[in-house]
């Protein structure tokens, strides 16, 4: 078993590349799997017991790939097999000349072979990885016509409703194994009381029917099926009749043993089946259109199905069974019988079909045999369906207004049926007759086939009854059922009432054209209100729905998306803190030291001014004003070293903003003010949280287990006094390293964004302003000033380890030099200067940085473990891997700071 | 061992500045670096599976006085894919980036991105933590805007505020957590917090975690930059983006709110859940609403977010075993898909699915190479996405949480909707214009080859990753393993 569903699955994957190039034998070999899955399954009718064959697959997730053959699986698995093998013949004809037929052939067989594998699945989730494999690949058939604009809309449709409710089956599926304890279908019918009886039925129950209903058509998600029609004909029948619209009907049956017997299960089927079973029937009616009756007469027999499984009895289960076995067959035939005559005179039109009789006469002969199982003649499986129907129907209790319902349904559909098998070919034709010829044999053989199986199966109905419907009741009950059927009952009130409907059917037949004009218009009125026109509206409607929410959400401002995080973080944060108990445990108040106040205003007016601000000059102005001002409260909070080095980014920063100034476009405001009020208070939130969560924290005792740690430490085993300069190039030198890296990053970033614009219109090009700085004086002075600020930058880095100073400051002193230079001689002097580009020096930096650590590597110790020369060097103090690292840190601060100059100062110039 | 992913790119960043003029050593380089960082995660990975999280004491000071590297099960599996990702797109890039941006930088930022990611993804420090997600930050700022096309910078701009907003906050939270424990070690810091009252103050920092790695993942609310900007960089840099910068924020949600913020779950772990839902379906909503392929997209990159943390809402080994499966897939399905996009736009021309279309006659191959991880996002059987979302749905429905699973699974539909669009626009509908024929370029089709092939792997053989995953899960769910492997000692 699982070797045929994998040759099956291999041979869709190679057909296409195989069909390239041997098309008539890859061909061949596609028609030889259904024979041999049909061969294979042949000789097991009238097993003892059933087949089952099992492979792991994700045993963490109880997914086994086990298959199982019982009754049941057998009879869908002939149906798939046998009907699959005609319709491969058929269509091999009715496609010649179309192009893509290679995808649409590998599709058919990755169809019939995951129908193969729904139906002999016994694992819950292998049967949904089937089930929706049949769903994706009826997708891709549908739209086989894929540049018709109404065939990728019909095929889309089928998969949502589908794929949707196969969504809602996946969350059934898998509370069913919970409350079963196990995924393995065989096991979990055993145990159909515990499922039942557990507060999970309801749920699952409904997950279920979702899935079953949309894929088997039931109202109101029986609209699909009609659309489906766009669909080659061979595809309509195979799929759309015979075998993936009964897979609702399959899982249904097969999970009956387990969810069955309740009266939720009773009366949802029921009704729902009765309703599909009547909205189908009568919605044939005003169809002109051959597949479109057909569609809806499938429908139908889909409704009659699942309401058939709803009632349940015995009888009820062994009349669903003949009913599908028949209806199969039947439809599948008269769909291929539309097909052909549709391919001989290319309409499907029953205004414009009739008289084909003479031209199509064995086209005719098939459509006759399928004709009359279709309407239940004696002899036929229909006619046994049908006789069965009734005989269940009058014996139930309150049994007349079902029955009314049941003829007024047969009625229709044997009228419908008349449409399809009789008139294109006996009817004369009332419109200009038809240029007709009789279809080669692939066309009429198939169909004629289906014909005179139903036909010889109803004539055997005894052997019928006991080797396939028999085993296949059994299986769905679960309990041995002796089946015994016959063709001839004798005048019994279920032969009257069956003769009745196709006399009324006949009537029907004939008054087709006054009949169709009356109910069409109010078949046009309904179907303004009807499922197909609601889901219409819903898809729209989403699409309007996301279309709102995203020029809602995804506005484009900027400002808004700020305001959003902000507000969000606040609410968050003080929905939690209105929970704490204590509520906010803030410090008591402490009059402020005189400093501390005098800090705070200056940088608060500072903030104020550059909010206020209406020129870029003063906001830079200003912003390094605030700059100097944290310096300040570093070296009164006594941490020089960052003091120092707030005070050279400072610099530099004030140096690399006037380099850009220029190009900056003319300032404006763009908010309303009251716009400006609401950001004020969206910062104030802000600002206020973080406020409250300092003193909320600060309130509490402080002891940091590093500082101590740090301090005792950094002498005896770092070998550098100065803690801060120890934690930035050993305690934490892979911080370091990594910031030097955002560093080098952003050096290239400004030299790409300021020299690579592929858009041309955007930065028309620019003076830099360096130019305009020419003095003569500067130049001189620079000349003697840069010798002493690079000496005192190599000062910095080598006493940085020990005193205030480190290769950050000391690189930042030294490219504030090399900048002052740059700028009062020239870029290019500075060049020249230079040992290497600045580009090369970022390199240099980065990799004396990396590979300072690394010398531990190769005495066995951790990246970056400090190593140090045992006797201190004059001038350079004590010598180790860290310092080394400094080093690094120090060329690349150089490197990045002249590359982002150079690349900001010669632009525009070359 | 546990430094070399963030060493070998770092030092391939530094060699190629050295090659700034060379691109063709450049890409060299950067294929060896992305490659050898593949395997160094690969050897990684087996020795932590066998030997347990593996440490590293940078400059050999002891925890919690220096900064700690850890890479446990979770963080191995993230490397091997950043180093996978990484290499298979240096090799699209070859023929998929233009010779002006590989001319001013894209290779050292390509590396350096790499080291940021490495380094968030091996680190056990939360200052640390930062330092690397700086690197990102820039790297992938300079990437967004490497070119300068208006749409660029504008994108490029929106990008850098906005993640600087959540760089603040995970500053500003981290200074507050520092000064509430003294440490920024985090298994120091997850043995710390344990003994802290009130809850509600830890929550509050947790709360400003959850909103400044959420930012960085792109969840609701705060995903307002990633739609803004995915969309205007070269297909190569939204590939490499789309499979790892959000991941490497949900990455840090699960590592902090596994082991750090775990004392009041639930009310953090239920507003990550609630978090999660709103992603998924504003996300997949967002999608639902574009024709432009990338930003469409760029939509599912978000809404694909939401069931990352739907798992960690969840808070089970399965559900959390889920969400690292889920990484695994969604970081695969997502740069095939992107990668897809730039090869239809090199035939139709456009990225508009309006103006797009006839691909599946003309390209069946490409039609292929769509369907496949498209069905998967949309979670379809038995590619990997089917079994991602199986896991969590199971996980979902055991805890009983079931408007997630409802959630979960409507926006599953949505994304099957939004994928058959695509399809049914830039594939089926005929073309509006003449296609271009062009010669298949080995450097754009083998990836996506081989990341396809890999998607439907771990789909159809997913046992392996499973158990992984759950493995994975069961070692962030008990801290006191992390901590012991960092700290050496049993809190």
């Amino acid at each position: 078993m699982i070797a045929l569903l994998f040759s099956g699955i291999l041979l869709s994957i190679l057909f296409p590349l195989l069909n390239r190039h041997r098309a008539r034998l890859s061909y061949l070999l596609l028609l030889v799997y259904p024979l041999l899955v049909s061969l294979y399954l042949i000789r097991r009718v009238n097993m003892d017991n059933p087949i089952a064959a099992s492979l792991p697959w994700v045993p963490s997730l109880e997914i086994s790939l086990s298959f199982r053959l019982d009754g049941l699986s057998l009879i869908f698995s002939l149906l798939i097999s046998a009907i699959g093998f005609l319709i491969l013949v058929y269509a091999g004809e009715y496609l010649r000349g179309y192009p893509l037929t290679g995808r649409f052939f590998s599709f058919l067989t990755l169809f019939m072979t995951s129908m193969l594998g729904l139906v002999w699945a016994d694992n819950l989730i292998t049967l949904f990885v089937f089930w929706e494999l049949t769903s994706i690949t009826s997708y891709l058939l549908i739209g086989y016509d894929h540049e018709d604009q109404q065939a990728r809309k019909a095929a889309l449709q089928a998969l949502l409703i589908t794929a949707g409710g196969g969504l809602a089956l996946l969350a059934g599926l898998v509370l069913m194994g919970q409350a079963a304890g196990t995924f393995e279908i065989s096991q979990i019918n055993q145990k159909g009381q515990l499922i039942r009886e557990s507060n999970l039925y309801p749920l699952i129950l409904l997950a279920i029917f979702a899935g079953a209903f949309t894929k088997s058509a039931q109202f109101p998600f029986h609209f699909w099926l009609p659309g489906a029609m766009a669909a080659p004909t061979p595809v309509s029948a195979y799929l759309h009749s015979a075998t993936m619209v009964k897979a609702g009907i399959y899982l249904l049956a097969r999970l009956y043993p387990a969810l069955a017997g309740t009266e939720a299960w009773q009366y949802t089927l029921l009704g729902v089946g009765l309703i599909t079973f009547l909205a189908g029937s009568l919605l044939a009616l005003p169809q002109t259109d051959l597949k479109k009756i057909l569609a809806y007469s499938t429908v139908a027999a889909l409704g009659l199905l699942v309401m058939l499984l709803g009632i349940g009895s015995g009888l009820a289960v062994k009349t669903a069974v003949v009913y599908l076995f028949a209806h199969s067959l039947y439809k599948g035939g008269l769909f291929l019988v539309a097909g052909g005559v549709d391919h001989a005179v290319h309409t499907r039109q029953v205004d414009q079909l009739g008289g084909l009789g003479k031209a199509m006469p064995l086209t005719a002969f098939g459509a006759a045999l399928c004709g009359l199982s279709a309407i239940g003649f004696i002899p036929t499986l229909g006619f046994v369906a049908k006789e069965l129907v009734y005989e269940l129907i009058l014996a139930f209790p309150q049994g007349a207004l079902l029955t009314a319902l049941a003829v007024l349904a047969f009625t229709a559909l044997t009228a419908v049926s008349g449409w399809v098998f009789a008139l294109p070919f006996w009817q004369k034709n009332r419109q200009k007759p038809l240029q007709a010829h009789e279809n080669s044999s692939p066309l009429w053989g198939p169909p004629a086939l289906l014909g005179m199986a139903g036909i010889l199966l109803a004539v055997f109905i005894p052997q019928t009854g006991s080797s396939l419907i028999g085993p296949a009741v059994e299986s769905i009950l679960s309990s041995p059922q002796p089946v015994t059927l016959k063709l001839w009952h004798g005048l019994t009130p279920m032969f009257v009432l069956s003769l009745f409907t196709i006399l009324a059917g006949a009537l029907v037949y004939t008054v087709r054209i006054p009949f169709q004009r009356a109910i069409g218009g109010l078949h046009a009125r309904l179907s303004a209100i009807g499922p197909q026109r609601l889901f219409d509206l819903g898809l729209e409607g989403l699409k309007k729905f996301a279309v709102l929410q995203t020029r809602i959400l995804q506005n484009g401002y900027l400002r808004i998306y700020l305001i959003t995080i902000i507000l969000t973080t606040v609410a968050l944060t003080g929905i939690n803190i209105l929970k704490s108990p204590g509520g906010l445990d803030l410090p008591a108040w402490q009059p402020p030291r005189f400093y501390d106040v005098v800090l705070a205003g200056v940088v608060l007016a500072a903030v104020l001014a550059v909010v206020s601000a209406s020129s870029r000059l003063a906001t830079v102005a200003i912003l390094g004003l605030i700059g100097f001002t944290i310096a300040l409260i570093y070296l009164l909070f006594g941490a020089p070293d960052l003091a120092m080095v707030q005070f050279a980014i400072e610099t530099l920063a004030v140096i690399l903003f006037i380099l850009v100034i220029y190009r900056l476009p003319k300032f404006a405001r763009i908010t309303s003010r009251p716009a400006r009020m609401l950001d004020i208070l969206v910062a104030l939130s802000g600002g206020a949280l973080v406020t409250l969560l300092v003193l909320w924290i600060t309130s509490r005792p402080f002891t940091s287990h590093l500082t101590p740690y740090f301090v005792e430490n950094s002498l005896p085993l770092a070998k550098g006094r100065n803690v801060v300069n120890v934690i930035l190039v050993d305690f934490r030198a892979l911080d370091t390293l990594g910031e030097i890296s955002v560093l080098a990053i952003a050096a290239i970033g400004v030299f790409a964004l300021v020299e690579l614009n592929l858009d041309k219109s955007l930065f028309p090009s620019q003076r830099a302003l360096i130019n305009k700085v020419r003095s003569m004086i500067l130049p001189t002075a620079v000349r003697y000033l840069m010798p002493l600020l690079l000496i005192f930058s190599v000062f910095l880095l080598l006493r940085g380890h020990n005193e205030v100073g480190g290769g950050f400051v000391g690189g930042l002193v030294a490219a504030s030099a090399l900048m002052l230079y740059a700028i009062a001689v020239s870029p290019q002097a500075l060049l020249r200067l230079l040992p290497a580009s600045p580009r090369h020096l970022i390199g240099l930096g980065l990799l004396v940085a990396l590979a300072s650590g690394a010398l531990g590597i190769f005495q066995g110790l951790p990246y970056m473990t400090g190593l140090w020369l045992s006797d201190p060097l004059p001038v350079f103090g004590k010598i180790g891997s860290p310092v080394l690292f400094d080093v690094g840190v120090f060329i690349a601060v150089i490197g990045v700071s002249l590359h982002i100059l150079i690349a900001l100062a010669e632009d525009g110039e070359s | 061992m546990v430094v070399l992913p963030v060493l070998i790119t770092l030092l391939a960043a530094i060699l190629c500045i050295f090659m700034f003029r060379s691109r063709s050593w450049q890409q060299k380089i950067t294929l060896a670096s992305s490659g050898g960082h593949f395997a160094i995660s690969l050897t990684l990975l087996w020795v932590v599976q066998r030997k347990g999280i593996q440490v590293l004491q940078v400059g050999n000071w002891p925890a919690p006085f220096g900064i700690t590297l850890a890479v446990d099960l979770m963080s191995a599996l993230m490397l091997v894919i950043t180093g996978f990702i990484g290499f298979w797109i240096a090799v699209y890039s070859i023929g998929g980036i233009d010779e002006q941006r590989a001319s001013y930088g894209f290779y050292p930022l390509f590396n350096l991105l790499l080291t940021g990611v490495s380094g968030a993804f091996s680190t056990g420090d939360l200052f640390n933590l930062y330092v690397w997600f700086e690197v990102m930050l820039t790297a992938s700022f300079v990437l967004i805007a490497l070119g300068g096309e208006r749409a660029q910078l504008e994108g490029a701009t929106k990008y850098v505020i906005l993640n600087l907003i959540a760089s603040i906050l995970f500053l500003t939270a981290t200074g507050l957590l520092y000064a509430l424990t003294g440490t920024l070690n985090m298994a120091d810091l997850a043995i710390r917090l344990a003994g802290i009252s009130p809850k509600e103050l830890v929550t509050t920092l947790a709360i400003l975690y959850l909103v400044a790695f959420g930012i960085k993942s792109a969840i609701f609310p705060f995903f307002f930059w990633l739609p803004a900007s995915y969309h205007t960089p070269p297909v190569v840099v939204t590939a490499l983006f789309s499979g790892l910068l959000t991941k490497v924020g949900v990455y840090a949600l699960i590592r902090v709110f596994t082991l750090i913020f775990v004392a009041d779950i639930p009310f953090t772990h239920t507003l990550l859940l609630a978090l999660g839902g709103f992603t998924m379906v504003t996300g997949v909503l967002g999608a639902a609403a574009q024709w432009e392929i990338r930003r469409l997209l760029s939509f599912h990159i978000i809404s694909q977010i939401g069931y990352l943390l739907m798992g960690l809402g969840l808070f089970t080994q399965n559900a959390i075993a889920g969400s690292i499966y889920f990484m695994v897939h969604v970081i695969l399905a997502k740069t095939i898909l992107f990668l897809v996009a730039g090869a239809a736009e090199r035939i139709s021309g456009s990225y508009d699915l309006k103006q797009m279309g006839g691909l599946y006659r003309q390209e069946p191959a490409l039609a292929l190479l769509f369907a496949l991880p498209a069905l998967s996002l949309a979670g379809l059987p038995p590619l990997s996405g089917f079994f991602a979302k199986l896991i969590l749905v199971k996980a979902g429905l055991e805890s009983g949480s079931y408007p997630i699973v409802i959630t979960a699974l409507a926006v599953s539909f949505l994304t099957l909707f939004s994928m058959s669009k695509i399809w049914g626009e830039a594939f089926w509908k005929p073309a509006p214009a003449q296609l271009k024929k062009r010669p298949k370029n080995p450097y754009i089709w083998i990836p996506i080859l081989v990341l396809t092939l890999t998607v439907v792997v771990i789909g159809l053989w997913s046992e392996p990753l499973y158990r992984f995953s759950y493995q994975a899960a069961g070692q962030l769910l008990d801290s006191s393993i992390y901590i012991q492997a960092v700290m050496g000692k049993i809190p």
